[in-house]
C-alpha cells in the first residue's frame, strides 16, 4: 500500500477518489445524525423506518432528489444559477486537500496548508452570493447579501486567532502543528498556556467563527426560514439545493477538522500512545455533535445582534489576544533563552 | 386508494422504477404551510408525541421548490386560493397533495348558501391526492394520511391495515 501512495499519479487518483467519497459520505450520513441529534434533543425518536434506526434515510433521500424535476425558473440568470452550487462544494472539497488525517495520511503535505484552506473558505462566500443573485429573487439577494456580511464580519476574528497560533507554531504546515502537539492532551494548543494564557478561549472565539463561517444556527441568517423563505437557495430545486446542501455538511466538516489540527492535537492521542487517523476522526466527530447540539439547542440571533458579537466582541478580544501571544513569546524566550 | 386507480406511467423501469417509488415515498418533504386550525395539528403530528421524522417526513422545506407533498391544512378563502394555487404551480414535479380537514375536502362547517368567501375544497383548485376527514383530524388521521400518499405511491402498505371496529 505504502509503494503505492508513492506513485504521483496513482496516489492522485486514490486521494482524489477518496475525498470525494468522503465529503459525499459525510454529507449524506452527518444529514441523518443531525436529524437523529435534533429528534433526541426535542424529545422524539427521528427516521427510523427506513433500514435500521433509519439508517436507510440518507440513500432515500438522494434517490428523491435527484429523480426531482430540476426547475430553472424564468428570470433567473441562467449560468449563475448553474455554477453557484459547485462554487459552494468545490473549494469545500478542494480544502480536504491539505487536512491530515493522520501522520501520512493528507493528500497534499505544503507548507502553506494553513492559507490554503482560508484562500478557499473565502470562494465559498462567492458562491453564496452568485446563488442569491442568479435567481433573481428577492429573498434570495438579501439572503445572500446577510450571509456575505456575516463572513466578512466572521472572518477577520477568526484570521487574527489564527494568526496569534501561526506566531506560536511558527509554521502553516499542517501535519507540522499537530507533530508539535505530540504527547499528553496538556501539550495540545488549547492548553498551552504557557504560549498565550489565553488559548481556551482564542479556541473558543475560533469555534463561534466556524459556526458563523459555514451559517449554521444559530448565526444561520442566511436561510432565516421565518424572513426569507429558504434564502439563497430559495430557487433550488432537486439537486441544485441538493449541491448547496452537500457544500453546506463539507464546510462544517472542515471548519470541525482545522479546530482539531490546530487546538486539539489532530492525530495525535491524548495520552501519547495510539495515535492515529481514528483519533482524528473521533475529535472532528465530537466537534460536529457539538455544532449540532449548539443548533438545536439555540434561537436564531438577529442581524444586528450577530454583527454586533463579532465588531464589538470577538474582534476586541481576539486582537488582544494576538498583543498578549506576542507579550508571551518575547517574555518567555527572554526568561528561559529560548 | 389502490394502485388500480393509478394510471401506469408510458417509459417502465421496471426494478429502477420501484426503486424511485421506494425513494420517493419514503422521503416525502412538506411544505411548511398552513391555512387554518389544521396546521395546529400538523404541527402536533410533527412534534414529539406523533414524530413525523419516523417515515422521514418531518423536513417541513420552507420553500415550495424543494417540497414534495403540500398538505393543505385549513380553509382556503377565496382571496387566498390564488396564494396557494402559486404554490401548488411552484412545486417541481412530482409532486402531490394531502387536503387535510374537512374545509380543505369540501369547504366544510362553511358551506352554506349565498356564502361567498370559502373555496368549497381544494380539489376545486388542483389534483388532490389523499383527503384526511376530521374537524380537525387528529395527528394519528394525518400519519395515515402520509402512510395512504406512500402506499398510492409504491403500490404496498407499510404495515398491516387496521379496521375500524
Amino acid at each position: 500500500m505504502m509503494e503505492l501512495l508513492e506513485m504521483e499519479p496513482l496516489r492522485l487518483l486514490i486521494f482524489l477518489g477518496g475525498l470525494i467519497a468522503f465529503a459525499a459520505l459525510n454529507a449524506a450520513y452527518l444529514v441523518w445524525l443531525e436529524r437523529k441529534v435534533a429528534a433526541h434533543i426535542q424529545c422524539r425518536i427521528g427516521p427510523k423506518e427506513v433500514g435500521p434506526f433509519g439508517l436507510l434515510q440518507p440513500l432515500v433521500d438522494g434517490i428523491k432528489l435527484m429523480s426531482k424535476q430540476l426547475l430553472v425558473p424564468n428570470g433567473v440568470d441562467p449560468y449563475l444559477f448553474k455554477v453557484a452550487p459547485l462554487l459552494v462544494l468545490v473549494p469545500a472539497v478542494m480544502s480536504f486537500v491539505v487536512i491530515p488525517f493522520g501522520e501520512n495520511l493528507a493528500a497534499r503535505n505544503i507548507d502553506l496548508g494553513l492559507l490554503m484552506i482560508f484562500a478557499f473558505a473565502s470562494v465559498n462566500v462567492l458562491g453564496l452570493l452568485l446563488g442569491g443573485w442568479g435567481s433573481g429573487n428577492k429573498y434570495a439577494v438579501i439572503s445572500a447579501a446577510r450571509a456575505v456580511s456575516q463572513n466578512v464580519a466572521y472572518e477577520i476574528p477568526m484570521l487574527i486567532t489564527v494568526i496569534s497560533l501561526v506566531m506560536v507554531t511558527h509554521t502553516m504546515n499542517l501535519n507540522e502543528i499537530v507533530k508539535q502537539q505530540e504527547g499528553m492532551f496538556w501539550n495540545w494548543y488549547i492548553f498551552r498556556l504557557t504560549a498565550s494564557p489565553l488559548m481556551p478561549v482564542a479556541f473558543l472565539i475560533f469555534f463561534i467563527c466556524s459556526l458563523a463561517e459555514t451559517n449554521r444556527a444559530p448565526f444561520d441568517l442566511g436561510e432565516a426560514e421565518s424572513e426569507l423563505i429558504a434564502g439563497y437557495h430559495t430557487e433550488y430545486s432537486g439537486m441544485g439545493f441538493g449541491v448547496f446542501f452537500m457544500g453546506e455538511y463539507a464546510n462544517m466538516v472542515i471548519g470541525a477538522s482545522l479546530a482539531t489540527v490546530l487546538f486539539l492535537g489532530g492525530w495525535q492521542s491524548p495520552f501519547g500512545i495510539g495515535s492515529g487517523w481514528w483519533w482524528f476522526l473521533l475529535k472532528v466527530y465530537a466537534l460536529i455533535f457539538c455544532v449540532m447540539w449548539v443548533r438545536w439547542t439555540y434561537p436564531r440571533t438577529t442581524l444586528w445582534g450577530l454583527l454586533n458579537l463579532s465588531w464589538k466582541v470577538l474582534i476586541p478580544i481576539s486582537l488582544f489576544n494576538l498583543l498578549l501571544t506576542g507579550a508571551t513569546i518575547k517574555v518567555v524566550s527572554y526568561l528561559f533563552g529560548a | 386508494m389502490g394502485k388500480e386507480n393509478l394510471q401506469s406511467a408510458i417509459v417502465q423501469f421496471a426494478a429502477l422504477d420501484q426503486l424511485l417509488a421506494l425513494g420517493r415515498a419514503n422521503s416525502l418533504w412538506p411544505m411548511t404551510f398552513g391555512l387554518a386550525c389544521c396546521a395546529i395539528e400538523m404541527m402536533a403530528a410533527g412534534a414529539s408525541r406523533f414524530d413525523l421524522a419516523r417515515f422521514g417526513a418531518e423536513v417541513f422545506r420552507p420553500s415550495p421548490r424543494q417540497c414534495d407533498v403540500m398538505i393543505v391544512a385549513g380553509t382556503i378563502s377565496k382571496k387566498m386560493a390564488p396564494a396557494v394555487q402559486t404554490l401548488y404551480d411552484q412545486m417541481p414535479e412530482p409532486k402531490w397533495v394531502i387536503a387535510m380537514g374537512n374545509c380543505a375536502i369540501s369547504g366544510g362547517p362553511f358551506v352554506f348558501e349565498g356564502q361567498y368567501g370559502i373555496v368549497e375544497g381544494a380539489d376545486k383548485l388542483f389534483p388532490v391526492d389523499v383527503f384526511i376527514p376530521g374537524c380537525p383530524p387528529r395527528p394519528e388521521a394525518l400519519i395515515e394520511g402520509i402512510l395512504e400518499l406512500e402506499e398510492k405511491i409504491t403500490g404496498t402498505r407499510r404495515w398491516p391495515r387496521v379496521e375500524a371496529g
